[in-house]
């Protein structure tokens, strides 16, 4: 029989194994060939942890244990079954989730009370539960405006900041509170309290257009949440795997920022997209030239060389397939044909990635902003389909725009651009697009879905 | 300072370093599937709420941590698994086919 304290080391080396195998799955995610095996290496590490944690003597009951088991997995089969184009709001909800159990465990520990809660682990236990309960709330808003529950548009008022500082400051001064005086029990859950109220603050003011940058903060607080955890239960499997995940979160949300040419500070208090006190100097009456789907195929005939932009309307139009088919007409036809990625188009880092990888569309001929930008002056036509910001020169050349200096594909550059678009309304962040009025760019009004059929339509016409 | 937080801390620091270095090197192609891959590595909280339910010490503190199993054990299984459908779709164009 093997005595409790050999056990408890099998246990941790099962522990260490998890975590080596936790990094070498992200390692493996370095490339598309070698990123399936990433999946499975963190599977077997966190079997491996889940199995030997059932295996410590401390676990005394096991029935609600199963039960909640069977429970979970009863909810993430279907999350884990989510089409595509929800993979956005999916994300957001597990964000929810992981930071909701790290907050219950912070909170269950608390009043736990086997030993009295000294100082120390006070500050690390309110820390802890403050992060993951404004995580909770506000990845569940962050969730509800992607699924349009909410609305995507930024929700603002005057004072706002202040407001919501004042907030995050009133959580913070109650944990301080509980440090100095840990018998204040009472305090705890107002402190719960105010944490979830402060992170339902945070994210409604942000706009749908910011959310891949939120996303990543959420996806970061989350990771860090459970780091804390790690130190306030002397886990260090908890530790790693949080460090891993806050780092990946920490990572994306500064691609993101620099994708966008912003800090943190503005994207999180800045409430871009209100409705800006638009257009400095009086609009003069500008032309637009428009094209039908018949030129617009004759165009992309005569191309050889064509750059597809997509961006979150191709998305919402669930348009991703009749893009593939696009694709496939022109591509028979000998026409070099790419996809332009800007780092921020969609809702989460990587959104139309998936989406075009969904359509079947090789992953070779997704291209980064950096690597394809040298190539739109030698291209004949750039199909813009639902993208608008990451296209629009005046972040190059125009000081008094708010995305100045925002990294933006050259899309006005290629001989002919053509612009898919419902109508001449601005896109998210509310902003006029010269591209529009530029003389070799061509508007083709529509829904991008019906648009591109019919492009593909008058492709296929000769057979 | 307690001598497990500062043993915490390094720890800490050491993978906030691992993670960096490798998650640098992931391409901005699967930046949506390493956001998911992550969620699911993070979802081994799973195993401090099977501790804190199982343990069964106050009735409160057991119904927080079944919460807290099922929350957890649902990202671990959907993450797992929405992940490997995003990577199984990524093709490259030139192989055989």
């Amino acid at each position: 029989m093997m005595t409790a304290q050999v056990l408890q080391q099998y246990l941790d080396f099962a522990y260490i194994v998890a975590v080596v195998l936790f990094i070498l799955s992200l390692k493996f995610l370095s490339s598309p060939k070698s990123a399936r095996w990433g999946v499975l290496a963190g599977e077997v590490g966190a079997a491996l942890a889940v199995g030997a944690t059932l295996l410590n003597p401390e676990v005394a009951q096991y029935k609600w244990i199963l039960i909640t088991l069977i429970v979970g997995a009863g909810v993430g089969v279907p999350l884990g079954l989510v089409q595509m184009t929800a993979v956005p709001q999916r994300t957001a909800l597990s964000h929810a989730f992981g930071a909701l159990s790290a907050a219950l465990i912070g909170i269950a520990e608390f009043y736990v009370g086997t030993a009295p809660v000294t100082r120390f682990q006070m500050g690390e236990i309110g820390l802890e539960v403050i992060i993951g309960s404004l995580t909770f709330t506000g990845s569940v808003i962050a969730a509800g405006k992607l699924q349009e529950w909410l609305p995507q548009r930024p929700i603002v008022y005057r004072g706002q900041n202040i407001v919501s500082l004042s907030v995050l400051a009133g959580a913070l001064g109650l944990a301080v509170a509980l440090v100095v005086n840990p018998a204040h029990t009472l305090l705890f859950p107002i402190m719960v309290l105010v944490a979830l109220i402060f992170g339902v603050l945070l994210v409604t003011p942000i706009g749908g257009a910011d959310m891949p940058t939120v996303i990543s903060l959420l996806n970061s607080y989350a990771g860090f949440s459970a780091a804390l955890l790690g130190f306030v239960l002397n886990s260090k499997v908890l530790v790693v795997a949080g460090a891993l995940d806050g780092s990946s979160g920490f990572i994306l949300s500064v691609i993101m920022c620099k994708a966008m040419n912003r800090s943190f500070t503005n994207v999180m208090f800045g409430a871009f997209g209100q409705v800006q006190a638009s257009g400095t100097a009086a609009k003069e009456e500008r032309v637009v030239r428009s094209a039908t789907p018949e030129e617009a195929a004759s165009i992309l005939e005569a191309a050889n060389n064509v750059i597809i932009v997509p961006g979150y309307g191709m998305a919402v139009a669930q348009a991703q397939h009749k893009v593939r088919e696009l694709y496939d007409a022109l591509t028979k036809r000998g026409i070099n044909v790419r996809f332009a990625v800007h780092p921020v188009a969609g809702r989460m880092p990587g959104h139309m990635n998936v989406l075009l990888a969904e359509a079947d569309i090789p992953y070779d001929r997704l291209v980064e902003m950096d690597e394809i930008n040298g190539d739109f002056p030698q291209t004949d036509v750039a199909l813009v389909i639902g993208a608008n910001d990451v296209t629009n020169p005046a972040a190059r050349t125009d000081k008094t725009s708010p995305i100045y200096g925002m990294p933006i594909l050259d899309v006005d550059k290629a001989h002919t651009v053509m612009v898919i678009k419902r109508s001449m309304n601005p896109g998210f962040a509310g902003i006029d697009n010269p591209l529009y009025y530029l003389d070799n760019t061509l508007m083709l009004f529509g829904d991008a879905k019906v648009f591109v059929g019919q492009i593909v339509k008058e492709l296929g016409g000769g057979h | 300072m307690p001598a497990d937080f500062i043993s915490n801390l390094y720890v800490f620091i050491l993978a906030g370093f691992v993670g960096f270095e490798v998650i640098k090197r992931v391409s901005p192609l699967l930046h949506t599937p390493l956001m998911s891959l992550t969620n699911a590595l993070d979802a081994i909280v799973v195993v401090a709420a099977i501790i804190i339910a199982g343990r069964h010490e106050t009735r409160l503190t057991t119904v927080l941590g079944a919460i807290a199993v099922a929350a957890s054990f649902s990202n671990m299984v959907g993450g797992f698994l929405i992940t490997d459908r995003m990577l199984r779709m990524f093709k490259s164009g030139r192989p055989k086919q």
